[in-house]
């Protein structure tokens, strides 16, 4: 533990030749098993994974290179360096090769293998109908959120009231949010909501809707989705709330009594306005989880009627296991992310700037 | 001596005013019980039934139905068939252990190098090149919203490459990833709330900084950790779309097995909810064992 000006110039020295020593070696491997796979030469390894072993050991490298050269900074970057070197290795390399992928014409069904094809992809993309529908049905379900905030806001509200049993109330509430969506799918999707002998089927049935299809008509089948999708959910940001609530002064609610407001003068003039930024952290993560939405849609419907349940996820899977269409699924994906990353961070300003305006 | 009045009065409802509001909350609150359990009711009843039961739509135990095995002995998990052989549990007890393994093994990765992460990020200042502290913060917690589709794909096609495709070290890498910035957002706020006197006097004992995370910061972050662990746990469980793409026989994972059950027609609905009571219990009971911790995980960093 030598702070930096007291490391010996032999140490320094001998750290930053490991650093390059294990670079040269990581290069070497990559560049020896990329020209074995070309057939260039006839030394390699089978498969790529021995790189990760190389990748690995370049890590441990310049890990003990960071401690040789930089005594005590070097102890404190060890903490960062597992997670940034994951970090690297699990998001940025794929993504970059995920952006190469876009730009091919790549069927794995197909036996001409995979060719540089430029931005057609994109411009096949931009008449595709069904992605322009997936895009639009993403909006309707984001939409849907204001929904499920007011209900969680309520369940909110109820558990922090003065009840008993609030434990139990609560765990029972949280339950959903537990179970697998692709077991929820089955369990309300495909037997509760089944057209012959669901219990909810029957029980539209009795209010004296006909013919109770869930998932047959357009309209009916988004919604049951969104529904399907809130059970789920709805717990989440109510834990949430109800942590706004209980942190929530004690003060300013006396204070609002002692100027006789009633409960919903309370609620509208003081309760809310200090859940803001409470609910606007709660409202976007929730759309960032939204924004995944996949498996409830792929297990129930596979996006069917028509279309008219599809989210990007499972249109794109789709088109992954039904077409084997790597390229085309690929730019698909990496549109939707660049128009998530806009969104989110509009999302974020607004957010902020709105929260700055309020308080 | 007027407005004492006025607080009084409106302290005191009228008897009837505060009945009303009380039947309404517990009325309210009864309702969504219902609406949460109900499912969860309907699925475990139903793995009790036989054909008649489920067309005629019987719902309570011995008054409307009399509970039978099938649902269970289809999966070889009912008392008569635990003991002999049965290629279905086979399969059933593969499936749930490697969810058992993946789930397990990726929440604890993504613990390790998230806390260590977390660690330093709150408490030592960095600078590589233009990135400082909150550039780093912001990509690790940025990569939550990177949709899994982004990445199925070109991991699809890398994993075949390094031949990962169908292992359970792959869909544990690829899980780690996906709540490695939940852990590090939970586990900096935890780290936050350490008062960073504690770890000074260590190192003026003599300790080093890892010899004063390990002794010092690792027993008191411990509630934090099972936080993340229990969070981590449920996502991991229930994830399906990585462990549809990149699996096929050797690393399903239960949700797996689920869907292709349900995907195909014609399955007896008794087997069916057998399965899924069986898929959705272990992390049911555990949630519901360590609640305190999950609420914990959920609104860490939410209220300030």
């Amino acid at each position: 533990m030598l702070p930096t000006d007291l490391i010996p110039e032999s140490r320094k020295r001998l750290g930053r030749g490991l650093v390059w020593l294990a670079s040269l070696v990581l290069l070497a491997v990559f560049v020896g098993q990329g020209l074995y796979k070309a057939e260039l030469t006839s030394f390699g390894f089978d498969t790529w994974q021995p790189l990760i072993y190389f990748y690995v050991l370049w890590g441990i490298a310049l890990g003990a290179g960071q401690v040789m050269t930089r005594g005590e900074d070097g102890y404190k970057a060890l903490f960062l360096l597992p997670a940034v070197l994951f970090t690297i290795a699990m998001v940025v390399f794929p993504t970059l090769f995920g952006f190469y992928i876009a730009m091919t014409d790549w069927n794995l069904s197909s036996f001409s293998g995979r060719t540089f094809n430029g931005l057609d992809n994109f411009w096949q993309m931009l008449g595709d109908a069904y992605y322009r529908n997936a895009l639009i049905n993403m909006l309707i379900y984001v939409a849907a959120i204001s929904v499920e905030y007011v209900i969680a806001f309520g369940l909110a509200l109820l558990l922090n009231a003065q009840i008993r049993a609030r434990k139990f109330f609560r765990v029972v509430f949280l339950l959903p949010l537990m179970l697998s969506p692709v077991a929820v799918s089955w369990m309300i999707g495909k037997s509760l909501m089944e057209y012959r002998f669901g219990p909810l089927a029957r029980l539209f049935r009795w209010l004296g809707w006909d013919t109770p299809a869930f998932f047959a008509s357009p309209v009916s089948a988004k919604i049951s989705i969104m529904v399907l999708d809130a059970w789920t959910f709805i717990p989440f940001m109510m834990i949430m709330l109800l942590a706004g609530l209980q942190a929530m002064p004690r003060d300013v609610l006396e204070a609002a009594k002692v100027d006789g407001a009633n409960a919903w003068q309370t609620f509208w003039g003081v309760i809310f306005p200090l859940m803001l930024p409470v609910s606007l952290t709660a409202v976007i993560l929730r759309i960032i989880f939204k924004l995944k939405l996949a498996d409830i849609v792929i297990t129930v419907t596979s996006g069917g009627p028509g279309g008219a349940t599809d989210s990007i996820t499972s249109f794109i899977y789709r088109e992954y296991r039904d077409r084997s269409n790597v390229g085309y699924g690929t730019m698909l994906a990496m549109v939707y992310l660049i128009l998530i990353i806009i969104f989110v961070t509009l999302l974020l300003k607004l957010a902020n700037r709105f929260v700055r305006n309020v308080t | 001596m007027s407005e004492q009045t006025e607080y009084a009065q409106s302290e005191i409802q009228s008897p009837t005013a505060f009945y009303a509001s009380r039947i309404f909350i517990y009325g309210a609150l009864l309702v969504w019980a219902f609406i949460c359990l109900f499912p969860i009711y309907w699925t475990i009843s139903t793995s009790f039934k036989v054909a008649v039961d489920v067309t005629q739509g019987h719902l309570i135990p011995w008054v409307d139905f009399t509970p039978d095995w099938r649902g269970w002995r289809s999966l070889g998990l009912s008392p008569d068939t635990i003991g002999t052989g049965s290629t279905v549990r086979d399969e059933f007890m593969k499936r749930f252990m490697n969810s058992v393994i993946t789930s397990i093994s990726a929440s604890l990765l993504a613990i390790i190098i998230g806390s260590l992460a977390a660690y330093g990020l709150t408490r030592f200042r960095y600078k590589f090149g233009f990135f400082k502290n909150e550039d780093i913060s912001f990509f690790f917690l940025s990569q939550l919203i990177l949709p899994p589709v982004v990445l199925a794909l070109p991991f699809l096609v890398l994993y075949r490459e390094v031949a990962m495709l169908d292992t359970r070290i792959g869909l544990i890498l690829i899980y780690t990833l996906t709540v490695l910035p939940i852990v590090i957002w939970i586990m900096r706020d935890q780290f936050n709330s350490i008062p960073v006197e504690l770890e000074e006097a260590a190192l003026v004992d003599g300790l080093s900084i890892w010899g004063a995370f390990f002794q010092i910061v690792l027993p008191i972050a411990l509630p934090g950790m099972v936080a993340a662990f229990i969070l981590s746990m449920v996502l991991c469980w229930n994830e399906y779309f990585f462990a549809a793409l990149l699996t096929s026989t050797n690393a399903n994972t239960i949700p797996v097995m689920v869907a292709s059950q349900t995907g195909s027609q014609g399955i007896n609905w008794w087997s069916m909810a057998a399965l899924s009571t069986a898929a959705i219990a272990p992390l049911a009971i555990l949630g519901i064992a360590l609640e305190r911790y999950l609420i914990k995980g959920m609104t860490a960093g939410a209220v300030k």
